[in-house]
């Protein structure tokens, strides 16, 4: 996750190239021949698994880049427009699998206009001829036809996983192929994406023997599916383990499908968790059914929960360690005597419904917790909020082992983030999301600076940090003293003046990922940056302060970085303004496939 | 208790009709329900003009930097609200407000443009062939004549034909008994279905016309197709006197 991403800027491709130089005319390959040394190289150097050990290697000298390029196995790609396919297939020979992501996020809110791109057709198309072998593929953010899932069916025999997160593009037509012709598919998850329902039983394309199947997840799937083609693919998928399942499956669906094969799942999305038939007097023994789940130990779903079942899933809870209850509108009485049986919970995902009372809830049982995210129930800026300050304060005391923390509130006191910098220090990722614009702290009437800036003062191992509220300089010059490992930092509606945005530049020598919107950001401040832009994935300014001729100055000044301004121009009286920038390194210069409404510097 | 509340109000209202937009007049502060009505309707405003047009310019006429601290209890009238803020997902929201109808659902996948056109200017047809178990999409404006189409459609279900229909291409509807022998084969022939609802058979009017007027293609056995043809031939020697 925090590794270092596969491309290499210009400027440490520079830097290996000496270093080659100087090797060649030392190295003991004058002694034995190269091949014998590149033998000898890819039995050492096959077992290296991190991507940072392996981008290492390849810059010791020529041989090693190219013996590395050679027995890579697994890419990751975080910017699909870092470089073109065709560079990634010169350079790695043998690849198996790909993560490859596309859009920023900022995407997923509506900043960016549709069509936009990260398009997945020039990967699969290349990778169907350079790499028959190919066995998975994730993608997060890309663009996916159905044409594209019909390629990569018909182009890879081999093929075991594919892993789509918030992809669009794509139907219920492209997942049937997938289904019918991966006849060694082991994992198909579809993960928060927009898949459109073209009225296919994709359920019933899967070949009708055993399959291989372990992890089945459709929970994002809008469209009904033929429960009884599900049932006799889950009967013959004895590897079957991660099922997660949409909301047009009822609870006595999953009832049925738990008496097949309850024993062997270790994860499980419960579908709609509501009762399909009303008509039957008898419910069956859900509770018996959750009972013989023995080795669940993640749970979500509960997509249009009827709250009075829930207790059915009390079975389970003691062996929990990922329970996601963010689809489900749950109270705190609901809440409370499930919760008190989970003591093993590491991940929680939950909607602010809960309230404080049953955060506190949390915090009294969850010891072991590392992953909390509070969603909204009502997502609006001026609604009173179920979750505050007193939440979270108990969260930190109550959870000291917390790592990573999303948190929407309404109201939030520097008191509490202050008290969480001491009582969390393992915290490595903080996204606390004060949904009233420009709040400060509700109690004392001041900016938010100091609580963020305890958090980065002593939260020592931050590497991923969003902020919100009342925010003035003063909080970006404390994360530009202390945000010494933030690698990714989002900010919106906060700070000053350029300053603010110069610290964080000048001071986060980690710094990878930077997206800021609706910020009095300008000029000054994206020159102050020039320096780091090379040694980033990417930067994202929105609705801030820049103009044309600033971009236009810095796509000048650095060639190898592409430059993009989004928005419309037929209507802006002042043309000079720039309504989004978008800015990322890449190898291979300015893509081909932007729409009308991107213009490249 | 708050939740339950909640969903009270919900069902009062008429989810996600546009003009249901409640006066903000009310007593608005702990009336969740009544307010929601409204934002959504300008959330799907928004949403739907930041497709065309990038992102809005509502962020710079509401994010008047207003550093004096607010201290009233009484919030000041729903602010408009501000593309992609909170930031929450789509996918989320649209989870949240949208249970059990499928109102929202399409506004959410509305760029996928199901069954034609729409906003996004391409002309999305369904392909369907009998016994083939999947259905695919075609964008019509991609082809410039019937025998590109044919072309695309013999690839995409090439592994489903008997290997026939590859070879024929359209049918030539000059040739009345050219079109009968193929109709009594058990070759494969594309029917669609155009404005009116009728099933005709695909090649009998000129590219353009087809184009505009084409709803749904289906690919069937040429056997079943028969009882199309006589109404294809009418309906053309129509258009062409």
């Amino acid at each position: 996750m925090s590794e270092d991403d596969e491309d290499q800027s210009p400027a440490t491709d520079l830097r290996s190239r000496n270093k080659s130089r100087n090797c060649i005319s030392s190295s003991s390959s004058q002694t034995f021949p190269d091949h014998v040394l590149e033998n000898v190289l890819e039995n050492v150097l096959q077992f290296l698994d991190s991507r940072c050990d392996r981008n290492a290697a390849s810059l010791v000298c020529k041989l090693w880049w190219k013996v590395e390029g050679l027995t890579r196995s697994e890419v990751f790609i975080g910017n699909c427009y870092a470089l073109s396919p065709a560079r990634l297939t010169q350079r790695f020979k043998r690849v198996r699998s790909l993560l490859l992501k596309g859009k920023p996020r900022f995407a997923d809110f509506n900043l960016m206009p549709a069509d936009w791109g990260a398009n997945f057709a020039p990967w699969v198309s290349t990778m169907a001829k350079a790499y028959p072998w190919l066995e998975k593929v994730d993608l997060k953010r890309m663009f996916v036809t159905d044409d594209d899932l019909a390629l990569l069916a018909e182009s890879f025999p081999g093929f075991k996983e594919l892993i789509l997160v918030c992809c669009e593009g794509f139907g219920t037509s492209g997942i049937a192929v997938v289904a019918n012709k991966c006849r060694k598919l082991k994992v198909l998850d579809l993960i928060e994406s927009d898949v459109t329902d073209d009225e296919v039983d994709w359920v019933s394309c899967f070949p009708e023997d055993v399959t291989c199947l372990e992890s089945l997840a459709f929970d994002c799937v809008e469209a009904p599916i033929n429960f009884k083609a599900l049932e006799g693919l889950v009967g013959r998928s004895p590897l079957l383990r991660k099922l997660r399942l949409n909301r047009f499956v009822s609870l006595e669906e999953v009832h049925r499908l738990l008496l097949l094969g309850a024993p062997q799942l270790t994860s499980l999305g419960t579908g709609s968790f509501s009762r399909g038939d009303q008509s039957q007097q008898e419910p069956p023994d859900y509770v018996a059914a959750f009972r013989a789940c023995k080795s669940v130990v993640c749970l979500s779903g509960f997509r249009e929960l009827m709250p009075e079942y829930l207790p059915a899933i009390l079975p389970v809870c003691a062996n929990l360690t990922s329970l996601n209850f963010s689809y489900a509108n749950i109270s705190p009485d609901m809440f409370k005597p499930i919760i008190h049986n989970c003591h093993k919970l590491q991940i929680f995902w939950a909607l602010d419904s809960i309230c404080d009372e049953g955060l506190q809830a949390v915090a009294a049982t969850c010891k072991e917790l590392r992953e909390l995210r509070i969603f909204p129930f009502d997502p609006r800026e001026d609604t009173e909020g179920p979750v505050s300050e007193l939440g979270l304060q108990a969260i930190s005391e109550g959870c000291r082992k917390l790592e990573s923390l999303l948190y929407f509130c309404q109201h939030m006191t520097n008191a509490a983030l202050i008290a969480m910098s001491h009582n969390c220090p393992e915290l490595t990722v903080f996204r606390l999301c004060i949904m009233g614009r420009l709040r400060p702290d509700h109690v004392t009437g001041k900016a938010m600076d100091e609580g963020f800036g305890a958090i980065v003062k002593n939260c020592k191992k931050l590497t991923r940090l969003a902020v919100s509220g009342l925010l003035t300089d003063q909080a970006f010059r404390y994360m530009g003293e202390y945000g010494k490992l933030i690698r990714t930092l989002s900010v919106a509606f906060a700070g000053d003046s350029d300053m603010a945005l110069r610290h964080v530049l000048e001071g986060c020598p980690r710094l990878q990922k930077l997206e800021i919107r609706d910020s009095p950001f300008g000029d000054v401040a994206l020159r102050s940056g020039m320096h780091r832009y090379y040694n980033m994935r990417f930067v994202w300014m929105s609705a801030c302060r820049l103009t044309m001729g600033c971009c236009k100055d810095v796509a000048r000044a650095m060639p190898n970085l592409v430059v993009e301004v989004i928005g419309s121009d037929d209507d802006d009286v002042n043309r000079d303004y720039v309504e989004t920038l978008y800015m990322y390194r890449s190898l291979d210069g300015p893509r081909k496939d932007a729409p009308q409404f991107v213009t490249i510097l | 208790m708050i939740g339950q509340l909640m969903n009270l109000k919900e069902t009062e209202l008429c989810l996600g009709l546009p003009g249901g937009a409640e006066t903000l007049d009310t007593p608005a502060k702990f009336a969740v329900g009544n307010k929601r009505g409204f934002s959504e309707t300008v959330d799907l405003m928004l949403n739907l003009q930041s497709n065309k047009e990038g992102a809005i310019d509502l962020n710079n006429s509401t994010g008047s930097k207003q550093k004096t601290l607010l201290k009233d209890p009484v919030k000041p009238p729903a602010k408009t609200q501000v593309v992609g803020w909170p930031p929450v997902r789509n996918y989320r929201k649209n989870i949240m407000t949208n249970h059990k109808t499928s109102g929202a659902e399409e506004a959410s996948s509305e760029k996928a443009g199901n069954g034609g056109g729409g906003a996004t200017g391409a002309a999305l047809v369904k392909v369907s062939m009998d016994g083939a178990p999947y259905l695919r999409k075609v964008d019509l404006k991609m082809y410039k004549s019937y025998q590109d189409l044919s072309d695309a459609l013999a690839k995409m279900f090439s592994s489903f034909t008997m290997g026939n229909y590859g070879a024929q291409g359209m049918i030539d509807f000059m040739n009345e008994t050219k079109l009968m022998d193929l109709l009594n084969s058990s070759e494969y022939v594309p029917s669609y279905e155009d404005k009116d609802g009728d099933w005709m058979l695909v090649g009998d009017v000129p590219w353009e016309m087809f184009v505009e007027s084409c709803k749904r293609l289906r690919i069937m056995k040429g056997s079943e197709a028969i009882g199309l043809a006589p109404r294809a031939m009418e309906k053309y020697s129509k258009n062409r006197s």
